[in-house]
């Protein structure tokens, strides 16, 4: 599917498949009403918008739309040239929301009739202007916004963070109750903002990959390898096919250590001990994997543009493979005892539920997303030549309800699937190079890359200027669009279940701040 | 309940006998670097130059590697030529100044424990505040990983509370955002006095990968005291129990 040429190319429209790359000025300007007529009738369609975002570009400032089309494997682009304010269309697709709200806060656009607009992270715009009213000159208070509130006698607001009670990021949530009912839940961040995107301009720079390895500190794999991805494709250098197989094993080990410290961490909020325990350390034992590759538990310097480190990997695979291989009795039996237990059904089922026609409303991904019965996922939807069919079966729920127990569920399926997949790729990876020299990027081109990281689909799109730097770089982490299914899924839900509801989608504050 | 715990049974105990042992680290783990002067060429700059921090410095006492911005890439290892530097497996990396982070050919010194009043008040009970600030969850991940059973942290009374009121100190990770800055105050001037601050990671001791951003301070330094520095991107979960456990005065010698 993925070497087809795509048949369909529009003229007004660029069409780009996983890590392709095109010269930017193949990509026209069109007049908005066209562009919103093509997102208006692709997401109508059941497209996804994978990205939205704005550039500057010879002094204007364009809108770019990266539209996710699964059934074609590709992404759809269309360009259009904004003035001080364009008019929203979050009303009728609610999935574009976060992204206009973050153009009007990084450009000072606004979009007009907008239902929520207000700042995502609280920075300065890049360009001096404000959407929101605010002294452009000094730095926004962050969290300084006007929430929801819920207005009645019996009605109680409360506060949380940003500082929370947990070895944990920091966010601030207000909860609008009605005694122990959540009727609303606001969630706003901005606390980890690290200017990642304006630090990333004008590079790659030396520290470029390393701000991404810690971009989401838990997706260390998942997002330098759609950066390495990336740069390989702005290059047209791809990295050798064992270096793309490498890393599609890290993927895996880096779901693993994750979806195992989830379960752990929803067993131990409901007081189930045992797996608790089991996990927490489990989970440990897969971080230790990542480091059999490269020597540090998060996979740190294991990835970079046009290869992956460390020589005489074949012992080290070998390795990795005896160890995962005594580690799955350990991990499903930890499961088993969790799964099987009628209590720990009982706390899960029918809690936080996200019924799928929300979850596609609001453009949820990754697992939380199939979690709600949508079979959505960008190793099998939007695959790269280099690794097409070389990832576990996708684990899909026929029987979704989108509620606490099934976002644990798909993580047990999908731990399942990784193990067995890993058991016997792990011995199969082609021989060869781990790595090519490295390559300038070639000027005025625009290049999207997608992975589909343990929580999601990550998505980075990069444009180079004429001298082959970098003059944007939009990161969408899956985290992005999945924040606002965790405020859906409280309402009506009680408050002391807002642990359990947040555990269950584990979402990256970092990876929403950048 | 009898397959709980015939599980319970089969798992066994992982609880690794650390200090008494030595922890069991991977083949290619970067601990603290190893220099070696006298095979460095005179007019080499290829470690300086290879470093995506700056961390690496030559000067008239040879190579000069700041572990407080160092990420333990591995880098300057690949860059240099005649094996003049190195990555050794020594976890023991954690200072009490910022000066004592600079490693040089000469081996370091043993990291000093509290003074006699402080280690009476937390040698035996030490309970910490953990704040990310801007932290991306690694640093968080490989703390809270010390309160799992193959550490158990909470054998040597050191634990994670969840006030700062009820916490001995604070454990900072992040480089320190604008954003978080305040908050970050608040929740130090909530720790009742004497109190100590810990400084975990890269981005906490000097701003890390994100230096020199403006939404960032390049760590905690020079906003606050630090008592403790834990060099790491992250740190590993065996750096900080030995930087902890040498700060209590609970480990004093040093093995090789």
């Amino acid at each position: 599917m993925t070497d087809h040429a795509p048949t369909n190319a529009p003229t007004h429209a660029l069409i780009l498949r996983n890590g392709q790359s095109a010269p930017v000025n193949d990509l026209p300007r069109i007049p908005f009403a066209h562009w919103r007529a093509q997102i208006d009738q692709s997401l109508s369609d059941g497209d996804r918008m994978s990205a939205c975002f704005g550039a500057q570009v010879d002094g204007h400032i364009d809108l770019f739309a990266v539209i996710g089309r699964p059934q074609h494997n590709d992404f759809l682009l269309v360009r259009t040239q904004a003035s001080n304010e364009f008019p929203s269309l979050a009303a009728t697709h609610p999935q574009l929301h976060l992204f206009e709200r973050e153009i009007a806060e990084q450009f000072g656009l606004v979009p007009i009739d907008h239902p929520w607009p207000k700042p995502v992270r609280f920075h300065a715009s890049f360009t001096g202007k404000d959407a929101f009213g605010r002294e452009a000159q000094t730095p926004p208070r962050v969290g300084h916004m006007p929430f929801y509130e819920v207005e009645g006698a019996e009605i109680h607001e409360v506060a949380v963070g940003p500082v929370h009670a947990g070895v944990i990021e920091p966010g601030h949530f207000r909860f609008q109750c009605h005694g122990e009912t959540v009727l609303f839940l606001e969630i706003s961040l901005g606390y980890q903002h690290r200017g990642l995107e304006r630090l990333l301009l004008g590079g790659p720079h030396p520290a470029s990959t390393h701000q991404i390895e810690a971009l989401a500190g838990d997706t260390t794999i998942g997002h330098t390898a759609t950066w390495c991805r990336v740069l390989e494709g702005l290059s047209d250098q791809p990295a050798p096919k064992r270096a793309a197989q490498i890393r599609a094993i890290a993927l895996e080990l880096e779901r693993l250590a994750n979806h195992t410290g989830d379960i752990g961490a929803l067993a131990g909020d409901i007081g189930f001990l045992p797996t608790s325990s089991f996990m927490g350390r489990i989970r440990g034992d897969y971080l230790n994997l990542q480091a059999v590759l490269c020597g540090n538990r998060f996979g740190r310097a294991l990835t970079h543009p046009f290869g992956v480190r460390f020589h005489d990997d074949d012992r080290r695979l070998a390795e990795v493979l005896k160890r995962l291989k005594a580690l799955e009795r350990d991990t499903l039996g930890a499961m088993d005892v969790f799964f099987d237990s009628p209590s720990a059904h009982a706390r899960l089922e029918g809690t936080g539920p996200v019924t799928p026609l929300r979850a596609a409303q609001l453009g949820l991904v990754g697992m939380a997303a199939r979690a709600s019965g949508i079979d959505m996922d960008a190793r099998r939807d939007f695959p790269a030549p280099d690794t097409a069919h070389w990832h576990p079966d996708i684990a899909v729920l026929t029987d979704a309800v989108g509620d606490v127990h099934d976002r644990a569920r798909i993580r047990r399926l999908e731990i399942e699937a990784s193990i067995q997949w890993l058991k016997t790729h792990l011995d199969a990876v082609v021989e060869g190079d781990t790595a090519v020299p490295a390559a300038p990027l070639a000027p005025e081109r625009i290049c999207v890359a997608t992975t589909e990281g343990w929580r999601g689909e990550i998505v980075h799109a990069a444009i180079t200027d004429d001298n082959g730097r970098l003059a944007r770089y939009k990161i969408v982490d899956p985290s992005f669009h999945n924040w606002s299914g965790l405020a859906l899924a409280m309402r009506g839900q009680q408050i002391s279940d807002f642990p359990l509801c947040n555990k269950s989608f584990n979402l990256s504050y970092c990876g929403f701040d950048l | 309940m009898l397959k709980i715990t015939l599980e319970r049974i089969r798992q066994g105990h992982h609880t690794a006998p650390y200090p008494a042992q030595p922890p069991v680290l991977p083949a290619l783990f970067r601990g603290r670097p190893y220099i070696d002067n006298a095979r460095c060429p005179a007019d080499c700059q290829s470690c300086v130059q290879s470093c995506p921090v700056g961390a690496i410095s030559r000067g008239d006492n040879g190579l000069e590697i700041d572990l407080g911005r160092c990420l333990f890439c591995g880098d300057c290892a690949r860059a240099c030529p005649t094996e003049a530097l190195d990555f050794s497996r020594d976890h023991q990396l954690a200072a009490r100044t910022r000066d004592a982070l600079i490693a040089t050919e000469t081996p370091p010194q043993a990291l000093a424990a509290l003074d006699a009043k402080m280690k009476r008040l937390f040698g035996r009970s030490l309970k910490l505040r953990q704040v990310s600030a801007g932290g991306c969850n690694a640093c968080e991940a490989d703390l809270n990983v010390l309160s799992t059973l193959s550490f158990d942290m909470a054998r040597f009374g050191i634990q994670f509370v969840a006030s700062p009121r009820h916490a001995d100190g604070i454990v900072v990770t992040g480089p320190v955002s604008q954003n978080m800055r305040s908050a970050l105050i608040d929740t130090w001037n909530a720790v009742p006095t004497p109190r100590l601050l810990i400084a975990a990671g890269a981005c906490a001791i000097a701003g890390g990968p994100f230096a020199g951003s403006e939404q960032v301070l390049n760590g905690v330094g020079d906003l606050l005291p630090v008592d403790l520095y834990i060099p790491g991107c992250p740190p590993h979960p065996y750096t900080t129990l030995d930087g902890l456990l040498r700060l209590l005065g609970r480990i004093e010698s040093r093995p090789r």
